[in-house]
């Protein structure tokens, strides 16, 4: 099937893409996420399509479980670019600069089962 | 190759392991907030502690205090697995040291700027959290230390522009730089190689 929706050479390319995504996962998230874990942030399986704030267990901050954010591509980048302007009073004071790693990790981030 | 460069790793870290913050160093970590002179806006307009600002701030060092506890206890993990050697195992526990201190410094500015640290879990969570069962080498315990140091380096230099108070900023920065020390030593000892391009950390 998915052979059918891209070619080889894209393939690749994505395949690329993910690869430098979990090396920058790992480096800018891994201090306070796991995939599987809760640690000082919350674990990050299943990430995409979730709404914010609703890891069962994990203890959240206020603003998180009243948000109604859904974790997409685009709002995943916008919150690891500026979390406080996508949820005021969150408790992430960690910004990724850099667009190029931004889009590698939320890439990354999108493939977890 | 690898021991020889710890063992080289371990003679510069011995020598400056009297560095280790005392009382009086921590003070001066936190010494420059205060909340009638620090706590500024973008403007340098002040804020009121309690404000928004402050309050955001202290969430701030409050997850660097988080990640403070739990590298603590990795190195305790690390330190009571039985797997390290006796040089490696010296170095560890000069780590641990260093994180202890920044945990007394991010403790001291929590409270100073009127908030509550958040407490250190067990050691035991710790261990689930970290998976530590699945380490079975030195090179395990290692490899773990260096990715939390990585990361704790990252995490250090990307929250600075998030800070209100703008002393907070060479806080973590000063933090940061421990790490980017742990993580090179790290590096080292494991035979990995540097970043090859320059400004690798906190992009």
């Amino acid at each position: 099937m998915c052979a059918l929706l891209s070619s080889p050479a894209e393939e690749a390319v994505s395949a690329g893409v993910a690869d430098r995504g979990k090396a920058a996962y790992e480096a800018r998230c891994g201090a306070c996420h796991s995939i599987d874990e809760d640690r000082v942030g919350p674990r990050h399986a299943g990430v995409a399509g979730r709404r914010a704030g609703s890891v069962p267990g994990y203890a959240y901050s206020d603003a998180l479980k009243r948000s109604r954010v859904v974790w997409t591509e685009a709002t995943l980048s916008r919150w690891l670019e500026s979390p406080e302007s996508v949820i005021p009073g969150q408790r992430m004071g960690y910004r990724v600069g850099d667009a190029e790693i931004r889009a590698d990790i939320v890439a990354y981030l999108l493939t977890l089962p | 190759m690898t021991q020889s460069i710890l063992s080289h790793r371990r003679h510069f870290l011995t020598r400056s392991g009297q560095a280790v913050l005392s009382g009086t160093a921590i003070a001066l970590l936190a010494g420059g907030v205060h909340a009638e002179n620090v706590i500024r806006d973008g403007a340098g307009k002040a804020l009121r502690v309690g404000s928004d600002a402050a309050a955001g701030d202290v969430s701030i060092l409050n997850v660097a205090l988080g990640l403070e506890h739990e590298a603590i206890n990795a190195y305790q993990l690390g330190a009571g697995s039985g797997l390290l050697q006796k040089g490696v195992l010296e170095v560890a526990v000069l780590f641990q040291s260093h994180h202890k201190a920044h945990r007394d410094a991010l403790i001291a500015t929590i409270e100073k700027m009127g908030g509550r640290p958040v407490q250190e879990r067990t050691l035991a969570e710790y261990a689930a959290a970290l998976k530590a069962d699945t380490l079975k080498s030195q090179g395990d315990v290692l490899a773990l230390a260096m990715r939390l140091e990585q990361g704790a380096s990252n995490a250090y230099l990307g929250v600075i522009p998030a800070f209100k108070t703008s002393a907070l900023g060479q806080v973590a920065a000063r933090l940061a730089a421990d790490e980017v020390m742990h993580y090179t030593a790290l590096a080292g000892a494991l035979g990995r190689a540097l970043p090859s391009g320059a400004l690798s950390f906190g992009a």
